[in-house]
């Protein structure tokens, strides 16, 4: 029977010639992640095992990003006690502020994942590394801990659904837009415990960070991961980031697919999944008033350096409405730097919008931009569950870097075609 | 293992944001976590459960963030079970990892009210309503997980499969 890209993947970690959808693996992992919040309770786990060393000091990365700069002294005990594990174990891909970058942005960028490799993290976003065609996926603090013993991780090998893409997105629809679509489409559970492969002659329309964006949120159709084929600006990207050899898996003709969706990427409008589930999603010529008191553009989704271009694109010359905090986060210290070198810092800052370090922040309710009962906010983020991004009683409208920017602008959730 | 309990009932798509709110995840002390749990979904959960008590809900119970945090709390707080529809595949793992006995069983999450007694055999994955007299059966687990739960979680079975390796050297 053919196999998916994904099932490929997982046979040759597992040491297999061939798997099928529900068989049980032992697979070897290329990479293990875990970042502030997840990685002190795979310490803890770890340490229970009774093993004194790493299974490799290269093939495990430590990300504190997500209450960093540590917001409180809890949070910067957590750092503290994996900064420590970290050393004793020699681990060399321990991020610090200052080299650090939200994790799913700044892995890819370090070179630390290519294609074909398996990649395990103790964070739902693990996922986001299908688009360079790679098996990535999240587990839990006591999977890391495994993985970082052992080398290995348990896999039940996925069942797949299809994606095709076709058509030329129109102006201003990006990465974002199409993923909201998608799990407005299948649902939150549409994907459960499933692989989601795209495919499509319009996969030549979307750069690497649209990619990375629609990957990024596979799981929040509940499956397992998402992944694209390698094309010329896969491998372009891979060489551009990493010396590390990489492995181009193709899907078979004959590879079995639970269903197959058409999606034509021209008819796409901008999407945005309003509250409490990325499921609710409509398009923005259906959404009426919506009016808006903070914008975040950034995050594991939306934090890479096309969204900050996008962002300044509709922010030059323009002021944020007065009623709107705007908060813009590069996610990493290269995206930082680069945004900054390329003017665009003046124009977010001449706009009236803050410009903050990377950090998870205030996707996940941390910091940096906490909502109060009864506020609302658009965001380039992954998730609008209650209580997300702050008081249980606000709310979370996830979209693009563009409309995110244009609602800064109009006070209230608008196209950048609604701008005068 | 046999579990007695009420069930506490809720809807689909619990996720893990309400099952433990990111601004309590500074700790991974589980008697703090089980203080906060699904606070922001059932303000009174803390009051009104007692140890042992049934969790049941609906499709893609968990979906959201891979915080192991989630199920760490709901064993903390004492509940000794959660029946559901489907699960989210990251919850899923997470809680045979650290020993948080579920079971997928879709006629039994959509028939058990709020407060019924539920009686559940975890060896079987019998499910039945003392109120109803309804039974149920719950999938059961691959072999494989089995041996994870019997060896009560990942670690101790990474254990014991470490010292079985060295052994054979």
């Amino acid at each position: 029977m053919g196999m998916t890209m994904t099932q490929k993947i997982l046979a040759q970690a597992a040491g297999l010639k061939s798997v099928e959808p529900g068989q049980l693996i032992m697979a070897d992992v290329d990479m293990v992640l875990g970042n502030d919040i997840t990685s002190p309770v795979a310490v803890k786990e770890f340490r229970k095992m009774g093993v004194d060393k790493v299974f490799d000091i290269n093939k495990i990365a430590i990300v504190p990003d997500h209450f960093t700069p540590n917001k409180d002294i809890k949070s910067a005990e957590q750092v503290k006690f994996i900064r420590e594990f970290a050393r004793e174990m020699k681990i060399v891909n321990f991020f610090e502020v200052g080299q650090m970058g939200i994790e799913h942005a700044l892995l890819p960028e370090k070179g630390l994942v290519v294609s074909g490799v398996v990649v395990l993290g103790a964070d739902s976003h693990t996922c986001t590394y299908g688009a360079l065609g790679a098996f990535s996926t999240g587990g839990g603090s006591t999977d890391m801990a495994a993985a970082m013993a052992t080398g290995k991780a348990w896999f039940k090998v996925p069942e797949a659904i299809k994606l095709i893409l076709k058509g030329k997105p129109s102006k201003w629809v990006s990465g974002k837009d199409i993923i909201l679509h998608i799990i407005g489409m299948i649902g939150v559970d549409g994907a459960l415990y499933k692989s989601m492969e795209f495919t499509g002659e319009g996969l030549k329309y979307l750069s690497m960070d649209d990619r990375f964006t629609v990957a990024n949120m596979a799981i929040e159709a509940g499956a397992k991961n998402g992944i694209f084929p390698v094309d010329e600006k896969t491998a372009a990207y891979v060489k551009e980031h990493s010396e590390k050899p990489y492995k181009v898996f193709e899907a078979d003709e004959d590879a079995k697919y639970t269903s197959t969706y058409e999606i034509d990427l021209s008819k796409l409008k901008l999407t945005i999944a309003f509250p409490h589930l990325p499921e609710n999603t409509k398009t923005i010529d259906e959404i009426g008033d919506v009016k808006i008191d903070q914008v975040v553009i950034g995050s594991c989704t939306n934090g890479r350096i096309e969204d900050m271009r996008i962002a300044a694109q509709i922010l030059k010359g323009r002021k944020v409405h007065p009623d709107v905090r705007c908060i813009i986060i590069p996610a990493t210290q290269k995206i930082w730097k680069q945004s900054m070198n390329e003017g665009l810092f003046d124009i977010f800052i001449d706009a009236g919008a803050a410009v903050s370090t990377p950090t998870c922040g205030p996707c996940l309710g941390g910091h940096m931009g906490i909502l109060a009962k009864g506020e609302r906010a658009v965001s380039t983020t992954n998730r609008n569950f209650v209580g997300r991004m702050g008081d249980p009683g606000s709310e979370v409208y996830l979209a693009s870097p563009a409309v995110a920017a244009a609602t800064a602008i109009a006070g209230k959730i608008a196209s950048p075609d609604d701008l005068k | 293992m046999k579990i007695e309990g009420k069930a506490i009932k809720y809807g689909n798509d619990v996720n893990t944001d309400v099952i433990i709110p990111a601004r309590y995840l500074n700790t991974s002390d589980p008697g703090e976590l089980a203080l906060h749990c699904m606070e922001d979904l059932d303000s009174k959960f803390a009051e009104r459960i007692k140890t042992g008590d049934v969790m049941v809900a609906g499709k893609n119970f968990g979906c959201g963030s891979s915080r192991e945090h989630a199920p760490i709390a709901i064993k903390a707080a004492g509940i000794s079970c959660v029946i559901a529809e489907t699960f989210s595949r990251i919850f899923y793992r997470n809680a045979i990892n650290i020993g948080l006995p579920i079971l997928e069983c879709p006629d039994a999450a959509k028939e058990i009210k709020d407060g019924d007694i539920i009686a559940v055999d975890l060896d079987t994955g019998k499910i039945k309503n003392i109120e109803s007299r309804n039974e149920y059966t719950a999938q059961p687990f691959p072999g494989f997980m089995q041996e994870i739960i019997e060896s009560d979680g990942l670690v101790n079975y990474i254990r014991k499969s470490l010292k079985t390796s060295k052994g054979e050297k």
